[in-house]
């Protein structure tokens, strides 16, 4: 007898995600639906707006990605004008970008995730004598003593005896798939404590370069925090100081504390490994060490893997009008020559026309339209998009820091590769990842100061900064690989305004309806064959959602103008 | 839900000395602002008062109020979290899920009737009957509208919540609009900001916490201590205003020299906020002392207020029509008149602002 449930809100996301399941007689997840519940019209919005502002827009489409839109969309205005930034900018936009995917990865791990597989009242029977000796035999973290273990069991304690469990309150304490020691438990209860507290010394060194975190400034043609080693109203060497120390703790809690972690949780959970998926894995790279029109010299390649075949790595050029194109088979948005093809985002169309059923509502209808997401798809493939996919391509190209580390993981746990494709390996690419960008947080800091050392310190180029410079009509694409994947924006400027901005979006791609084939997405695809405890507590369907660390504001399509006014919205 | 900890007990629970949490109630009364005299009244206050629920909607937002709320400094977000409210409904940070998590928003309303704060984190969408955001099949509206009908108070997070933001920047396509504009019978902060600073978003809270009251607000409706004056007027690149000093291009020499960035579109004359007293990340910078003109994100319809790189208008005094060039000049040649200009076109500068928020109140 089939079963079907409804996970909404799911919590610890961004945004706003839900998610149906339909359960076979064993209670295994036969088919799932993910949809996206809220939609803001951005594109209408900037329309006929200054380009130069457009990263600010985009910006907020994400708080919590909060710097991968900007960047974006400041190369795409870049591109369309024929821009090329000085190198300190280059270089402060890298820098800014693995801050952010350090900072993201960390908070994702011990705060959206890691109660996926953590019972925080299992930590209350711990013995702090032996979670003090499992911390200090996994890290050399100094806060390990039997007596803080000990004084934070009571602190907890004393917490759930007050009746307010507050974030804590209802969730799934005691479920069958929690298997972690009640001292794993609470040295996890401890690092997410600290996480808390540590994620925002990490964004400090956005607030250096860009006034300020959440939603630093960025600028087309370069970044505005001019550098001046002869002020103190500018990048000194009192900034550069307060960046390299956050740059060293942030290296130091990633080594000591998360990546111990992490292998530490996963070694009890390696026998779950539901989850796969698509395997299909699809990324642009960033992360450019010359230009951002030179893929070669991206330290994250870009590239494809179609069904789990390491050995090939397919080009991928988002310019090309064949390659990435959004289908709305199941969105709800209709296209002006058809609902049946996809559009390439420079010809893409956004005409929402809500079909589903009025609010109050039980469930979605399924077989016809049910998400504000559309559906994008490379060479008509679903793609999935993020860590694990940025890991594979890197693994297979054979970058040496990837292989060792991944070959590390996986010989610690004992498992093969193929353990890689699962909801696991997600969660483990994730980390292996910030560690790899913890590092590129240094190697930039100090590509930074060699430069301005050898006496470059210039940050902005104002060559296009005029709009009377800039041709009439131009087309650009801008990208980033942001924590949750591939992002790309394309841009049409015409008279010196917005005509058309497009964005295709990692959560629309992994968080997607069907296409038109009828063909899932990564996160439907990913939870179809897993077996659920208990129907009522859908433990195990929040932890394969939240290993693609889902970001529905973005997703939730967002920008694209092609003069379609919205006044044509029609509810059926 | 038998046993409320009061904070100070909370405080003891958790290992925190007598000594250590007088300090702490020393630092808030500096914090806020108040006379060290009011430090045993806060003592007092922490001592006797139990944890207040909260409930954190999410409407139509991208969650940097959530995440800027995290960065806080002082108190630092586990403090509060767990030990100065009870945070039982977040999207963001809650455990629970799907009916589980609307299980205990609805527990709380009956249980806390009147007593708990709703905090509304983005805005609502009221064209077309709600679809644009749903929640567990509702509309937002609704669920907006059935929480905060048992709330003691409503705290509208960021601009989103508190003027509109992004998505009600022209043309508005899916009528996204404020809290206060559909909670009309409840006390409503606004706390606007894209997001707003870290710790002024912990200080409207421990505000309340303390006082047992919102803080007193302007006709904005948010809170004096931090949107009482621009940003122009406690910004460090003030003098160079003054003086006539301007960036005129970015990275140009002026621009390395932390000068004024008024001719580079700086919303800082006509934008209340903290941002330059306290500025961001505990005091690290803030967007102009990074070189990059003020967005004005605080102020009601900033994004239509653009472009962003545009000068929004020139000083006008006196039946003059001057701007910055001219007052520059006549900063360098008098130093003590062009002071003099610039404090009354500051004034009537005010004076539209107040006048713009007239017709905000009213539309």
């Amino acid at each position: 007898m089939a079963k079907r449930i409804v996970v909404d809100p799911v919590s610890r996301i961004e945004g706003h995600l839900r998610i149906e399941a339909v359960l076979d007689g064993n209670n295994t997840i036969k088919e799932a639906y993910s949809s996206g519940t809220m939609w803001r019209g951005l594109e209408i919005i900037l329309k006929g707006r200054d380009p130069r502002d457009a990263w600010a827009f985009t910006q907020r489409i994400c708080g919590v990605c909060t710097t991968v839109h900007a960047l974006a969309s400041i190369r795409c205005v870049e591109d369309a004008l024929g821009v090329e930034v000085p190198p300190n900018a280059r270089i402060i936009r890298n820098l800014m970008n693995a801050t952010q995917q350090t900072q993201d990865h960390l908070v994702h791990f011990y705060h959206l995730h890691a109660l996926d597989w953590v019972d925080v009242v299992s930590a209350l029977s711990a013995d702090p004598a032996e979670a003090s000796r499992i911390a200090q035999s996994i890290s050399p973290w100094p806060k390990s003593s039997v007596g803080y273990f000990k004084d934070l069991k009571a602190r907890l304690q004393a917490f759930v005896d007050s009746g307010q469990l507050g974030i804590f309150s209802n969730a799934y304490w005691g479920h069958k798939g929690y298997l972690l020691p009640p001292e794993v438990n609470l040295i996890a209860v401890a690092h997410y404590l600290e996480a808390l507290d540590f994620q925002k010394e990490i964004v400090k060194i956005h607030t250096v370069f860009g006034g300020k975190n959440p939603h630093p400034n960025y600028l087309v043609g370069g970044m505005a925090s001019a550098i001046n080693l002869n002020s103190d109203r500018a990048i000194n060497i009192e900034r550069l100081n307060l960046v390299k120390k956050i740059i060293d703790d942030t290296i130091t809690f990633i080594d000591q504390v998360y990546i111990p972690d992490l292998i530490a949780i996963a070694g009890y959970y390696k026998g779950w490994l539901y989850g796969g998926g698509l395997g299909n894995y699809l990324a642009y790279g960033d992360f450019p060490e010359k230009s951002v029109n030179d893929p070669n010299s991206f330290l994250w390649p870009r590239g494809a893997i179609l069904n789990k075949d390491l050995n090939t790595i397919y080009d991928v050029d988002p310019k090309d009008m064949s390659q990435v194109k959004e289908e709305i088979a199941h969105s709800w948005y209709t296209y002006s020559n058809g609902n049946g093809k996809g559009l390439h985002p420079w010809e893409g169309e956004t005409n929402p026309q809500y079909t589903g059923p009025q609010p109050p509502y039980k469930y979605l209808d399924v077989d016809k339209k049910y998400s504000w997401l559309k559906t994008p798809r490379w060479k008509d493939n679903p793609m999935e998009v993020g860590p694990l996919s940025r890991v594979l391509i890197q693994y297979a190209k054979g970058d040496p820091m990837i292989v060792d580390t991944v070959n590390y993981v996986l010989k610690t746990l004992n498992v093969g590769p193929e353990a890689l494709f699962s909801t696991l390996g997600r969660t483990a690419a994730r980390g292996i990842e910030c560690k790899q960008t913890a590092g590129f947080m240094l190697h930039f800091y100090n590509q930074l100061m060699e430069n301005i050392k050898s006496g470059d310190v210039r940050t902005f180029n104002d060559r296009m900064w005029d709009p009377e410079r800039w041709p009439s009509e131009c087309q650009g694409f801008g990208f980033t690989e942001a924590p949750r994947g591939a992002l790309g924006h394309w841009i049409h400027i015409k008279d010196q305004k917005i005509a058309d901005y497009q964005i295709v979006v990692p959560s629309t791609w992994n968080a997607s309806p069907r296409d038109g084939k009828g063909r899932s997405g990564a996160y439907e695809s990913a939870l179809k064959g897993t077996p659920m405890d208990d129907p009522n507590m859908p433990l195990e369907i929040l932890r394969t959602i939240h290993s693609f660390d889902p970001c529905l504001a973005c997703a939730s399509h967002i920008m694209d103008m092609n003069g379609n006014e919205i006044t044509t919205v029609k509810i059926s | 839900m038998e046993k409320k900890e009061t904070f100070a007990e909370v405080f003891e629970a958790r290992g925190v000395k007598r000594r250590d949490f007088l300090k702490f109630c020393s630092l808030m009364s500096v914090y806020l602002g108040l006379a060290p005299t009011m430090v045993p009244r806060i003592v007092s206050a922490m001592e006797k008062k139990p944890r207040i629920p909260v409930i954190w909607l999410h409407g139509l937002e991208c969650t940097c109020c959530s995440e800027s709320f995290i960065r806080s400094s002082h108190p630092i977000v586990a403090d509060i979290v767990l030990n100065m409210i009870s945070l039982d409904y977040d999207d963001t940070l809650s455990a629970a899920a799907g009916f589980q998590l609307e299980e205990i928003r609805k527990k709380i309303m009956k249980e806390y009737k009147g007593k708990f704060i709703l905090a509304v984190e983005g805005n609502v969408p009221l064209k077309d009957n709600g679809v644009y955001c749903t929640i567990n099949g509702e509309s937002f509206l609704d669920v907006l509208k059935e929480t905060a009908a048992d709330a003691m108070a409503v705290i509208a997070w960021g601009s989103c919540a508190s003027f509109g933001c992004v998505q009600s920047a022209r043309p508005n396509p899916t009528g996204a609009t404020p809290v206060h504009k559909i909670i009309k019978n409840k006390p409503v902060v606004n706390v606007p900001g894209c997001p707003p600073i870290a710790e002024v978003m912990t200080g409207v809270i421990t505000h309340f916490l303390t006082f047992g009251k919102l803080p007193d607000l302007d006709r904005l409706k948010r809170p004096k201590t931090f949107y009482g004056v621009r940003i122009h007027d406690k910004c460090e690149r003030r003098p160079y205003f003054d003086a006539g000093m301007f960036v005129e291009s970015f990275d140009d020499d002026g621009a390395r020299k932390g000068w004024c960035l008024y001719k580079m579109g700086c919303k800082g004359p006509t934008t209340y906020n903290a941002c330059s007293s306290i500025k961001w990340n505990e005091g690290v910078s803030f967007p102009i002392g990074s070189g990059h003109p003020c967005l004005g994100c605080s102020e009601p319809d900033f994004w239509d207020n653009g472009p962003f790189y545009t000068r929004r208008a020139d000083v006008s005094f006196v039946g003059v029509n001057s701007n910055a060039d001219k007052i520059g000049v006549v900063a360098v040649g008098a130093a003590a008149a062009g002071m003099a200009a610039h404090a009354i076109g500051t004034a009537i500068k005010k004076g539209t602002s107040e006048s713009k928020t007239v017709e905000t109140e009213e539309d």
